[in-house]
């Protein structure tokens, strides 16, 4: 029942269609022929959007600070608000492979706007703090014209950087009181961050975090410099809305920002060229796979595991077309 | 291609403020290997109708403790199917009187469950529903 619109799934994405779009990107998640191909025909279509990533160890209020810029970026006064989407990923259990999805949770106020979008989607083993298909997913909401994607990652620690590839403009969220272990997350995440949040800056210990971070930030740029981005330092406090302005002044400068210097470009051709090698890489293994032959390859699996040949070897023989070896 | 993943919406509609039926519930299904995406307290059938759309999810499954199902549950149902998901499996869960059971299940409820059922019992009901249907 549910094949027979598979067909026309890409025509109803760009038409706007949200049913479409919610299944299409079932698709693109499950990695299907279907969701592939519609990649491939959604792709002069993407590049349009701004992604924009938000990170930060778990419980720091991201999900609350997404509901939040939603909500603000669709009331925009000065200008036809942007439509929206969010992409959630949060954490499969390692052990049973499901997923506990809470971060719609904390996104109440927009689920009535059709100009937002929220999908969550479990992070399905990958680490670095995305899932595997998360790119692709954005791609497609791209094409189906939203143009500002925010994409927040699983509760993140030291090395969930995966994000900085992604996006455009990463949004690093700390809070007070994570204690002297947020020493051991500035050394990894903070050097991704484009804007950083301090949230729930009501509570006790707000600005001790705030001078931590200002103190990190001065060591690290010494001095003013036109040409590079000190990432501006936000106090929030999600729950209330405020600081949530300052945040999207901080976006739209930082793209500003990109685009004058001419990394916005850049970031586009490395993120194309990245996923260019890799589906390249898939596709020769696809093939060579196919030419060596299921026989040839288990029997030189089977001598390697003996230890019979080396791994180099085993390399060697299966690329070079070497003859077996000669017991 | 990845084992087919069984997406499941839980939601407590209405206004009573009980959702540790919810959360268990919600947990189980996890470790049962299905995606839960959990909403919360205090969901409108608008809200639950426009999340299941927009997750794409496989199953509904609705929690209700304040005497309402009669008047939240086929609103939600209607609601699925206005917006093109006849396939979602809807099941209730909670404190539901045995004469409502028929009428609930007469709106598109797949089943009613109350207190003391075994949270294997129920995953197992799911997989079934939705696994169960694709087979043809």
């Amino acid at each position: 029942m549910r094949k027979s619109t598979d067909s026309d799934l890409v025509e109803r994405v760009l038409a706007g269609e949200r049913l479409a779009l919610a299944r299409l990107l079932t698709q693109v998640e499950n990695d299907t022929p279907t969701g592939r191909e519609a990649l491939e025909r959604l792709f002069p279509f993407t590049g349009r959007a701004h992604l924009v990533g938000i990170t930060g160890a778990p419980g720091t209020g991201k999900s609350s600070l997404a509901n939040r810029l939603a909500m603000a970026y669709r009331k925009l006064e000065n200008r036809e608000p942007p439509r929206v989407a969010v992409l959630a990923v949060d954490p499969t259990s390692p052990f049973s492979g499901g997923a506990l999805l809470g971060d719609r949770l904390r996104m109440k106020d927009v689920s009535g706007d059709p100009g937002v979008f929220i999908r969550s989607m479990a992070s399905r083993g990958a680490v670095g703090g995305l899932a595997r298909t998360t790119a692709a997913m954005a791609q497609v909401l791209d094409a189906a014209g939203f143009e500002i994607v925010l994409i927040e990652t699983v509760g993140a620690g030291q090395s969930e950087v995966e994000v900085a590839r992604l996006a455009h403009t990463v949004i690093v969220v700390d809070a007070p009181g994570l204690g002297d272990d947020i020493q051991a997350i500035k050394a990894g995440i903070l050097e991704i961050a484009d804007i950083l949040v301090v949230n729930k800056a009501d509570l006790p210990g707000a600005e001790n975090t705030l001078r931590n971070l200002r103190a990190m930030l001065d060591l690290a740029f010494p001095e003013e410099r036109d040409d590079l981005w000190r990432p501006p330092l936000v106090r929030a406090v999600a729950s209330t809305g405020e600081g949530v302005h300052e945040i999207i002044q901080a976006i739209q400068a930082h793209k500003d920002y990109l685009v004058k210097t001419g990394s916005w470009v850049k970031r586009e051709e490395a993120r194309l060229m990245g996923e260019f090698e890799s589906l390249l890489q898939a596709a020769l293994l696809a093939r060579w796979r196919e030419e060596v032959g299921e026989e040839t390859y288990q029997n030189t699996l089977f001598q390697l595991t003996r230890r019979q040949i080396s791994p180099w070897q085993a390399v060697r023989r299966l690329l070079e077309g070497d003859s077996m070896i000669s017991e | 291609m990845e084992e087919r993943k069984i997406r499941v919406l839980i939601a407590k509609p209405g206004l009573d403020g009980h959702d540790r039926g919810a959360k268990i519930i919600a947990q189980a299904l996890r470790d049962a290997g299905m995606e839960v995406i959990y909403t919360g307290l205090r969901q409108s059938p608008e809200m639950i109708a426009e999340a299941a759309l927009q997750e794409d999810v496989d199953v509904v499954g609705l929690s209700i403790l304040s005497g309402a199902h009669l008047a939240l549950v086929p609103r939600v149902i209607e609601l699925l199917r206005a917006n093109g998901q006849d396939h979602v499996r809807v099941f209730v869960g909670g404190i539901i009187p045995e004469e409502d059971v028929p009428v609930l299940k007469a709106a598109g409820v797949t089943e009613v469950y109350g207190p003391g059922t075994s949270t294997r019992e129920v995953a197992e009901a799911i997989r079934q529903a939705v696994l169960g249907e694709e087979v043809h």
